[in-house]
């Protein structure tokens, strides 16, 4: 019953938590950057004209989005070693598969983002001589991102809450931390109940942003 | 690459047992076919229900049900998973928390197909929400004015065409419950990827074991992408993009 809760174990496990959360962050921040990066590529590779290479994507795309990524997780955590020869630490392991899994999610949001702009500007583009290079980082790229920013936003929310699944191969997050700390002062129902209400205060206040954003920063048309 | 493949494994029997590891993908698969659709069954009810009631004139109902969404959406599946499992328990009565701690049946699919499926009843809800204020807005209003109390205009008027509207991204949701439930795992449910983990560590096959793994999430997926494309195809609704002629 809630009377024999003791939430003073929070205060002195507080370093070790904030810890954990700083290693989530660091997750998210790195996942989210590369997962654009790689995301923006994917999303012109599977738009673009040569046919190998749209295939290539559109199925990396697929694959990467029918299977559970806790099996992604533990597949990079396999196999990365077996391919470079040495153990890579779960931190290291989480980061890149992240990258790589949410390269596919954001490569969908960032299509989405391309296609909705009118074929004519490619076109203008075209007609005043930029190149394809062009064409894409200065009229449609800047369009496109600013239209998709508060769905590459959710998108990073979610991400921010699955990180918490690197606990399959044991990466000290802020799940784990809490974990531990609830297991060190035998008192794992508080950690936990504190550990989730971390997560809700930080998911709940950035999607009120996000909400905001989407308000201001919609084009007019 | 430095890799002993070793294809008869699954064929293999496991270490300290009579079994195959054949035998414990299959009742992996069994486990987490059963968490899905189970979660799922609990994940429509609730989510229609809640998002049905975030669109209702009632101001406090409509709060509630945004309370409700908000609190599923905004914590991770497995921090809830634990949630359930862990701190839940300690809120009941005495005796009952006791039964529940140690003599209640099947406790670890229990747990997790309840969390499961309300984390999925609030992206239910959303989606159920989206298809009712797609409507016209004159629907809901003709409905009220040839005399439908407001129960009548949503059960004959708004739910049939919201429910057949939101088809779609139901379908992806559906597929997203197949893959959630591998987080059971977490509390000790003998789904696929509690089996794919158990596999590797005992065969030490873990490529050929994740790969069959892998697989079969495949297999879930496409089933349930397909049974609703053909859910989808009856219910269409004539006279919209994408409708039946």
């Amino acid at each position: 019953m809630l009377s024999n809760f003791d939430f003073s174990v929070i205060a002195p496990s507080l370093p070790f938590i904030w810890t954990g959360l700083k290693f989530t962050v660091q997750l998210t921040l790195i996942a989210m950057s590369g997962g654009i990066v790689f995301g923006t590529l994917l999303a012109l590779a599977r738009l673009s004209s040569m046919a190998p290479l749209a295939m290539a994507a559109t199925w990396y795309v697929n694959l990467m989005r029918s299977i559970p990524l806790l099996m992604v997780i533990l597949w990079f955590f396999l196999v990365i070693p077996l391919i470079t020869g040495k153990p890579l630490g779960a931190e290291a392991s989480a980061i890149v598969t992240f990258t790589a899994f949410e390269a596919a999610y954001y490569s969908e949001i960032m299509r989405a983002g391309i296609q909705s702009i009118p074929r004519g500007q490619v076109a203008a583009g075209e007609a005043i001589g930029l190149n394809y290079w062009q064409v894409m980082s200065y009229v449609v790229l800047p369009q496109a991102f600013r239209n998709m920013l508060p769905i590459l936003l959710t998108q990073t929310i979610i991400l921010f809450q699955d990180t918490s699944l690197v606990y399959a191969i044991g990466a000290k997050d802020l799940l784990k931390a809490a974990e531990i700390a609830g297991k060190n002062y035998n008192r794992p129902v508080e950690m936990y109940v504190f550990v989730a209400g971390i997560y809700f205060v930080i998911c709940f206040s950035l999607s009120f942003l996000v909400r905001r954003l989407q308000r201001k920063i919609a084009i007019v048309r | 690459m430095n890799y002993h493949w070793n294809w008869g494994v699954f064929l293999e029997q496991v270490k300290g047992g009579d079994e195959t590891y054949l035998d414990w993908l299959i009742a992996g698969f069994g486990w987490t076919v059963a968490v899905a659709l189970s979660a799922w069954a609990i994940a429509l009810i609730l989510g229609i229900a809640v998002g049905t009631a975030r669109t209702v004139p009632n101001k406090w109902l409509a709060r509630a049900a945004h309370v409700w969404v908000e609190l599923f959406r905004n914590v991770p599946l497995l921090v809830q998973l634990f949630l359930w499992f862990f701190v839940f328990p300690e809120f009941l009565p005495r005796e009952l928390s006791l039964w529940v701690k140690q003599d209640m049946p099947a406790k670890e699919f229990i747990t997790a197909t309840i969390c499961l499926g309300l984390f999925t009843s609030a992206r239910v809800a959303e989606q159920m929400r989206a298809g009712i204020e797609s409507l016209a807005r004159g629907q809901g209003m003709a409905g009220l004015a040839i005399g439908f109390t407001l129960g009548q205009t949503y059960r004959y008027v708004l739910l049939p065409m919201a429910l057949r509207i939101i088809i779609p991204p139901l379908t992806s949701e559906f597929m997203n419950v197949f893959k959630n439930s591998a987080v059971a795992f977490a509390i000790g449910v003998l789904e696929l990827t509690f089996q794919a983990r158990q596999m590797q560590e005992d065969s030490e096959q873990g490529i050929e074991t994740y790969l069959a793994v892998t697989v079969l999430y495949f297999i879930c997926a496409f089933v349930a992408n397909r049974g609703m494309a053909l859910i989808e195809r009856r219910t269409r609704i004539p006279g919209y993009i994408g409708g039946a002629k």
